[in-house]
């Protein structure tokens, strides 16, 4: 990417936005497209997908058969630089030593951030979703509906590129028409397992994922996209014209060098550079935003790492994209005699009421799939079916135990061999070996399939970050200290989860092998992996309809500091089943549109 | 002996055996019998950083570790695990062994427990074979092998004496498997056609969901 030095920064932009993956994206596309002269800045070092994706390596060619490692941990190829649970340098600490109390925090530290790696799940959260306390009297309602976000899902979703149907489910909202690319057809485990989960009244739909089954059409979108703005049109088409679609082959998770599936790197940011209104700096990792005596947001403080230097940027306005946890940590780093607390952080509520998604999984044999015909499973390089949350009514009327939903992701066949692979055998083989192993692992390759939950997680007191009074980084800058407690509404749902897929082994003749590693959940016993296992860290900065009672407002906008925004993920106040990258991505737009108007207004 | 891969060279073998034994000395006597069972000298791991779009062999990132012995028995035990099949290569022949030597190099904590299952159960194996033929793993004859490996693949049915030779051979077993289907004949063996570019994706063949009763 063409990036900029410290030197080279100028003193009169518009916006500064800091992080770069799905919310700083976004927020960079939809302002610079719109005109505003905006400064990125982020951790990482420069990354470019189509130069340094690993597209047909096989784990044969990878250090330990690429496996997941301290250093990788989702495996060799996987695209994650400088990253994972633990950055080298840059430690967070827990307040209890109790697992079941601690939270996991997972980061990335380059452009582009944990855009480069995810599964492209795009669930849209539905109408319940927004006004879940209305509905049930738990935890917290968006102070916005669906419907008022419905139009910036639809514009995302063609931007970026979503395959999925429209099934008309509860809660599960369809998009407009002409927004969703068509689902690839179901692979053939995916079609047994859909076949028994239906006769236990389970649904199988296609999942909506970020990855495009055909080109898009560059004389359609960009129109609908940025009507009445012909420079934008073009850049889009431009931009759309040069990403091809998936040729089925090679997992997503690795980043994809022809563009075909989203990461901020080969959709958002090639645009907005484009306009000629963005300026980005890579190894800037930013430390705390700054005041001007009028108490306004006039800029940040970063340390250039590749020189070692605080650095200063200036700007009208300042924006957090960093991720939940990491916005949070600015805030209560950029302390002054205003807000001693931590900047925007008059409520008190900034570190409070952080929120992952529930996680629990299983594995199993199915021996209907022994010794299917040879075929080619790769397909989209991840799920092409899901399971929607069916049991609204059950759950209203108080029959479950546990108060929200989720959905089921699962899958299994016959991608490429990896570490593991003809591992495990003697269970089923009695030990063989020589030529009889060969025959064994040919009969048993593709029949193991996993079911993963992933459910929606309440907001509560006890899951929350503050700074570590002692620890600091390398850089110097303290660090966040997390607390983490599950309510009986996610462990219930978690023991839920387990049963259902349990049901769903038994009725496809199935047995199942096993849980995730201990080290992932809670305790030996629990089925609920420990808090931010999924990757899906909310919360943390809550908006809300009253400034006592939130951190933001429907903007994205804080409170205290009116030209201060946060559009990732710290101000949900609630955390749908629903992957959260489409409804950050979707609210980000949403913010960035109220920054655009109040720059016109001469708010700031 | 000649190799394809680099290998820990002799000045960095001593010196880590003077580090290990010293280490030992203070953690665990017994072991000072079997200082090549201490964790991997010192190396380093790939980072968080590396090139991902090129091709790696054992070696690439740490020192193989393996004595010249110990390689040799663990050829051999390649070879009977997954021996060549019509012109498709054995495990042996594809250097899965130098895979093996690379796991239980690691610097990484997942490996350490298997470089000790690893390397005490190559001792273990020539040990038995010695007390039964008087001759090494590798070089004993079709149904001596047979005799042996028939013995330890089973670990519940495996007698008490051979309980710790039935477990490395599971390991091992594993290790084989894991390198060998993830070469490319291996991968083709077992049945992966995958990764190539498709103009388009259609799906299980008929052939497949009439097996599955989907049609």
């Amino acid at each position: 990417m063409p990036i900029i030095s410290s030197a080279q920064v100028k003193s009169d932009y518009d916006v500064i936005v800091v992080g770069s993956g799905a919310a700083g994206g976004q927020t960079a596309y939809t302002l610079t497209m719109e005109g505003a002269k905006v400064l990125m800045l982020e951790a990482g070092r420069d990354y470019d997908p189509v130069k340094e994706t690993p597209m047909f390596q096989t784990n044969g060619q990878a250090p330990l058969r690429g496996t997941a490692t301290p250093d990788k941990p989702f495996g060799f190829h996987d695209a994650t630089i400088d990253g994972g649970w633990q950055v080298p340098g840059e430690p967070y600490t827990q307040a209890s030593e109790d697992p079941a109390k601690q939270f996991e925090w997972w980061r990335s530290r380059m452009l582009g951030g944990r855009t480069n790696h995810w599964a492209r799940h795009s669930l849209r959260n539905g109408p319940y979703d927004f006004k879940a306390y209305s509905r049930d009297g738990l935890g917290f309602d968006w102070p916005f509906t669906y419907e008022e976000l419905a139009p910036y899902y639809d514009k995302v979703e063609m931007l970026i590129g979503v395959y999925g149907d429209n099934d008309g489910l509860e809660n599960t909202p369809d998009s407009s028409p002409g927004v969703l690319q068509p689902p690839p057809v179901a692979r053939a485990s995916e079609r047994y397992a859909k076949k028994h989960m239906n006769t236990l009244g389970v649904p199988v739909v296609a999942i909506h994922r970020a990855v495009l089954t055909q080109r898009q059409d560059p004389a359609v979108l960009p129109q609908k996209i940025h009507p009445g703005n012909a420079k934008a049109q073009k850049i889009l088409a431009q931009s759309m014209s040069e990403r091809a679609a998936c040729f089925w082959a090679t997992l997503c998770g690795r980043g994809c060098s022809i563009r075909a599936n989203y990461q901020s790197t080969t959709v958002h940011l090639p645009p907005a550079l484009a306009t000629g209104n963005l300026d980005l700096v890579t190894n800037a990792m930013v430390r705390e935003v700054t005041l001007n005596a009028k108490g306004r947001a006039d800029g940040v403080v970063y340390i250039d790492k590749t020189t070692g230097k605080e650095c200063r940027a200036k700007a009208r306005v300042v924006v957090l994209a960093a991720s939940g946890c990491e916005t949070v940590r600015l805030l209560l780093n950029s302390k002054s005699a205003q807000f001693p607390q931590g900047l925007a952080n008059t409520s008190g509520l900034v570190g409070k009421y952080v929120m992952d998604t529930v996680g629990a999984s299983l594995s199993a044999q199915i021996p209907a799939l022994e010794g299917l015909p040879p075929h080619n499973e790769d397909g989209a390089g991840g799920a092409h079916v899901y399971t929607p949350w069916w049991l609204y009514k059950e759950q209203l009327a108080g029959k479950l135990g546990f108060a929200r939903g989720y959905h089921i992701e699962f899958g299994g066949g016959r991608g490429m061999p990896g570490m593991g692979a003809g591992n495990g055998l003697q269970n089923y083989t009695r030990g063989s070996y020589g030529l009889k192993l060969k025959e064994d692992a040919r009969r048993y390759y593709g029949s193991f399939m996993y079911f993963s939950g992933r459910g929606e997680m309440i907001p509560n007191e006890g899951s929350f970050c503050e700074l570590d009074p002692v620890v600091k980084d390398k850089f110097g800058i303290p660090v966040l200290r997390f607390s983490w407690q599950w309510s009986d509404h996610e462990i219930n749902q978690a023991e839920h989860m387990e049963k259902t897929f349990t049901s769903i082994v038994a009725a496809m003749g199935g047995k199942v092998l096993g849980r995730n590693a201990s080290r992932r959940r809670i305790s030996e016993k629990a089925a609920i992996e420990k808090g931010g296992r999924v990757i899906h860290e909310v919360g943390g900065a809550i908006m809300g309809a009253e400034a006592k009672k939130s951190v933001t407002n429907q903007w994205c906008q804080t409170w205290d500091v009116p030209n201060l925004y946060l559009t990732d993920g710290a101000p949900f106040p609630g955390n749908a089943d629903k992957n959260p990258t489409l409804t950050i991505m979707a609210v980000a737009w949403r913010a960035s549109e109220h920054i655009l108007a109040e720059m016109k207004k001469g708010s700031f | 002996m000649n190799h394809d891969y680099p290998r820990l060279d002799r000045r960095a073998a001593i010196k880590w055996m003077l580090a290990a034994t010293a280490t030992l000395a203070v953690t665990d006597r017994h072991a000072l019998a079997a200082p090549a069972l201490a964790a991997a000298p010192g190396a380093q791991g790939y980072g968080t950083d590396a090139l991902l779009n090129q091709e790696y062999k054992p070696g690439a990132f740490w020192p193989l570790t393996m004595t010249d012995a110990q390689r040799r028995t663990a050829a051999a035990l390649c070879a009977v695990i997954i021996p060549a099949e019509g012109s498709i290569p054995s495990a042996a022949d594809l250097h899965v062994h130098d895979f093996i030597d690379e796991w239980i190099s690691s610097p990484y904590p997942d490996q350490k427990g298997d470089r000790e299952i690893v390397l005490s159960g190559l001792t273990w194996i020539n040990t038995e074979t010695q007390r039964r033929y008087g001759k090494d793993f590798a070089d004993l004859d079709h149904a001596q092998t047979t005799a042996v490996c028939d013995d330890l693949c089973h670990a519940p049915d495996a007698k008490p004496e051979h309980a710790e030779g039935a477990k490395f051979f599971a390991k091992f077993r594993d290790l084989t498997a894991s390198g060998f289907f993830t070469t490319p004949e291996g991968m083709k063996d077992i049945g992966y056609v995958g990764n190539m570019p498709l103009a388009e994706f259609k799906g299980p063949p008929p052939e497949v969901l009439a097996k599955l009763g989907l049609v």
